[in-house]
């Protein structure tokens, strides 16, 4: 059935119970003129009448509703009481809406002065109850503006847009304005940080931020204030046009702004989602990346003794010279400044990547006869080298993908309502610790049935399968997967989202994707800002400590005795929530004998593998969280498959990182064998090799 | 993961309809009939932006707003709600009692997800 006659449908049963609640209550109104209550519920019950009959557009039944709801308002909000006389008319009008609905329900058509007498009462009654409702009468909503067919003149506008403290008390967020700012065209942003005060006495959810906008776009000065119609109230908004610059002009900052931006240069970095920092003149000396390394090791070794002394003197109860442990917190705090200052020479603006998409996408598009353009934000957000490095054929990668399967040809854009030209967004940001950066595209957004046909027909799902929208979206990150129907050019060459899966997760990050149909995709990548250091969560294995990579743990949990089965020729599995997921006992992979070895006494860390694929890692008890130094298992021993390097805990005990990738294989090879001997020697605290 | 939108409205053909137009936008949609019935479904799940009816039985619109509004975990998410032309004394109370923004009904679904989409993208 088509949705809009269902809904129709729903509608007037709706009325239904509507009217005959509005008429029990109308009765007793004639028993108690005085029943608030009563009149409230039959004001809600002819409104509601009203709102449903806008929706589908049936405009007499709309206009009626109204002038009786004008006069039920009024005797709602104490104005007049009822007395006789008016309870009559309210009688015959609700017969009157009554009659109304069950034609537009039958599709009766009623003579055209059939609800003339009810309404003239009604008139009468208002105008005698003095009411005068402000606003128009409703409209029914129609279809949208008419697409404006005449090309209009681009042209400047500056925004000044002064929120007051309260604005983001009512959940309103600058930074969507902003993106839809973006939206009519290009804007220049500049934000003012100087009303922020001291730490002191800043309020969390006080706004102290202004900006100045300047942005370029062919649509209306209306068009501009309804971005910010949600704050209008809240906020000063001044909006003027600025004189016409030659195209592509030199990059100045905006005079007015400038100055204060002069100001605020030194202050947050918090801001810079929006805003580029002026750069001023700055004197460089050049280091070989060695030293660097040097340091960013010796930090670590600092960290490490720091974290050893502390424990020490943790665990000496009660009588710690007061001085001492003042003193090792305040070694604790300036070794950390230490590492973040280090790591920062590390750091690179992520400019260095996204400044090469412009180009990308300018040649793409002209091969695949879209027209397409770039904006970006946050670009001087810092990141480790080595993640940037890393980072680049992901990212070509994906705004390749967004530009061949997101952006529909500039004919079929103009069709579905959108500006010929597409959109691709970058921008990134730091939140917790990591970078976050999105590529987002307003194209077609994935196209969910093709998808799925796609894996059915790949046998990649089974055929039948009904999975979520969400899950057919993370499809596209399975192995060899690709929906161009032909190999094209540019995106279908056997590289697939899965290897940029695979790429950002060897750095440690994850993956989203966020999707909208007609409406475009998001991916959201989240990194770690550096290699050097990585969130673990430390589980004991008898004896040993083992680190499992914070990103990839989903959950923990102790099965039921129940829930844990064998297998034939796939090792052992646990069911969870209806999905079977291969447990993986590391006691026996590593060889330790004084483990629980058993999921229903100890625990179980469910973590993703890869390609969404999850794995249940036995473990006997979770220790807690910490960030640990990373030292590499290869330059100081050799490589060994499930373990992808090591660390040195706070008590001075090597503690192994797992790499779940490759301890998925192991167990997998253990599980096919179960009689063959453990994979690896146990690690022993001590071992020099590592200790190094 | 996509948005999770909570609609509050007495009126079945509503819900309905702000429930069938968001779905298809790709949001998910919870329902509940008033107030009250909104605030029990919070408890249980917590949701990316609300979108409620002013004139409802057992709690309004604008108390669950205002109760909203004074719980930390919703003070910063969206809150939309429904008016008609002819009521600009209620978008003003609704606007002080914290609400994000509004919609004037009747809408056509396009309206719906431009709206939603300004303060949950």
């Amino acid at each position: 059935m088509d949705p809009t006659d269902r809904f129709k449908r729903t509608y007037f049963e709706e009325c239904g119970d509507l009217l005959s609640s509005a008429e029990a209550r109308l009765m007793s109104l004639g028993d108690d003129p005085q029943d608030g209550e009563a009149m409230a519920g039959l004001f809600r019950a002819v409104h509601s009448i009203k709102g449903g009959a806008g929706a589908f557009g049936l405009d007499r039944l709309v206009k009626f509703a109204h002038e009786f709801e004008t006069v039920l308002d009024g005797f709602r909000s104490g104005k007049a009481s009822l007395d006789l006389e008016s309870h009559a008319t309210l009688l015959r009008a609700l017969d009157t809406l009554a009659d109304l609905v069950q034609a537009d329900r039958s599709g009766l058509v009623l003579l055209d002065n059939h609800e003339a007498a009810a309404a003239a009462e009604l008139a009468a009654l208002k105008s005698s109850l003095g009411l005068q409702r402000s606003g128009a009468s409703p409209r029914s909503a129609g279809p949208g503006r008419v697409a404006e067919i005449e090309p209009r003149q681009k042209r400047r506008w500056r925004v000044r847009f002064t929120p007051s403290r309260d604005l983001l008390r009512k959940a309103n967020e600058p930074l969507l304005l902003l993106r839809e700012l973006r939206t009519l065209g290009a804007v220049k942003v500049a934000v003012d940080t100087s009303a922020i005060p001291d730490l002191a006495s800043i309020e969390p959810d006080g706004m102290y931020l202004c900006w100045v906008l300047e942005v370029e776009t062919a649509e209306n000065e209306e068009r501009i204030c309804e971005v910010f119609e949600f704050v209008a109230d809240d906020c000063e908004i001044a909006i003027e046009p600025l004189p016409p610059t030659s195209a592509d002009g030199p990059e100045e900052p905006l005079p007015a702004a400038a100055t204060a931006l002069a100001r605020a240069t030194e202050t947050d970095r918090a801001a810079q989602g929006a805003i580029a920092p002026v750069s001023g003149e700055q004197s460089t000396i050049r280091v070989d990346i060695e030293k660097i390394d040097r340091l960013v090791n010796m930090v670590g070794e600092i960290l490490i003794t720091q974290a050893m002394l502390s424990q020490q003197v943790a665990a000496v109860q009660g009588d710690v010279v007061p001085e001492l442990a003042a003193g090792l917190s305040q070694m604790a705090a300036h070794a950390r400044e230490l590492q973040e200052n280090v790591m920062s020479i590390r750091a690179q603006p992520v400019k260095s990547v996204f400044q090469r998409m412009p180009r990308l996408v300018r040649e793409l598009s002209a091969q695949l006869g879209k027209e397409a353009r770039v904006l970006m934000s946050g670009e001087d957000t810092e990141v480790d080298k080595t993640v940037i490095e890393q980072l680049s054929d992901p990212l070509v990668h994906m705004v390749r993908n967004a530009l061949d399967h997101g952006i529909e040809m500039p004919d079929a854009r103009v069709t579905a309502g959108k500006p010929r030209t597409g959109t691709i967004l970058l921008s990134a940001r730091h939140r917790g610790g990591r970078i976050v950066i999105e590529v987002e595209d307003d194209g077609a957004g994935i196209d969910r049935r093709r998808v799925l046909e796609k894996c059915v027909a790949r046998g990649l799902v089974a055929p039948g399968a009904a999975p979520s929208d969400e899950e057919i979206d993370n499809f596209i990150f399975l192995p060899g997967f690709s929906t161009a129907s032909k190999v094209s050019d540019i995106s279908g060459r056997g590289v697939g989202m899965d290897v940029v899966k695979r790429n950002i997760q060897a750095l440690g990050g994850r993956v989203h994707i966020d999707s909208k149909p007609g409406r475009g995709s998001r991916f959201t990548l989240s990194l770690p800002l550096t290699l050097a250091v990585l969130d673990g969560m430390i589980v004991t294995l008898g004896v040993e400590r083992y680190i499992v990579p914070l990103a990839s743990i989903v959950e923990s949990l102790r099965p039921l005795p129940r829930d844990v089965a064998r297998l034939a020729g796939s090792g052992r599995v646990m069911a969870l929530r209806g999905e079977y997921i291969r447990l993986v006992y590391l006691a026996q992979v590593f060889g330790c004998a004084d483990a629980v070895n058993d999921p229903c006494r100890g625990l179980v860390v469910v973590a993703e593998v890869e390609n969404g694929l999850k794995v249940g890692l036995v473990v006997d008890e979770i220790l807690g969280q910490q960030q640990v130094v990373i030292k590499s298992l290869e330059t100081n021993y050799r490589q060994i498959d499930g373990i992808s390097a090591a660390t040195i805990l706070g008590d001075g005990r090597v503690a192994l990182i797992l790499d779940l990738a490759g301890l998925g294989r192991v167990a997998e090879a253990a599980d096919a064998a179960p009689t063959a001997p453990a994979a690896l020697p146990p690690p022993t605290g001590s071992s020099p090799a590592v200790a190094q | 993961m996509s948005k999770r939108v909570l609609t509050v409205d007495d009126s079945k053909t509503m819900r309905d309809m702000i429930a069938f137009t968001l779905r298809q936008a790709g949001y998910e949609v919870v329902e509940a009939t008033d107030g009250k019935n909104a605030l029990e479904a919070l408890a249980q799940s917590k949701v990316d932006c609300i979108i409620t009816d002013l004139n409802m039985p057992e709690m309004d619109g604008l108390e669950l707003i205002r109760r909203l509004r004074a719980n930390a975990a919703y003070g910063a998410t969206p809150i939309l709600m429904l008016t008609t032309e002819s009521d600009s004394e209620k978008k003003n109370d609704g606007r002080a009692a914290g609400a994000t923004g509004w919609l004037v009904k009747p809408f056509n679904p396009e309206k719906l997800v431009q709206t939603v989409s300004k303060v949950c993208p």
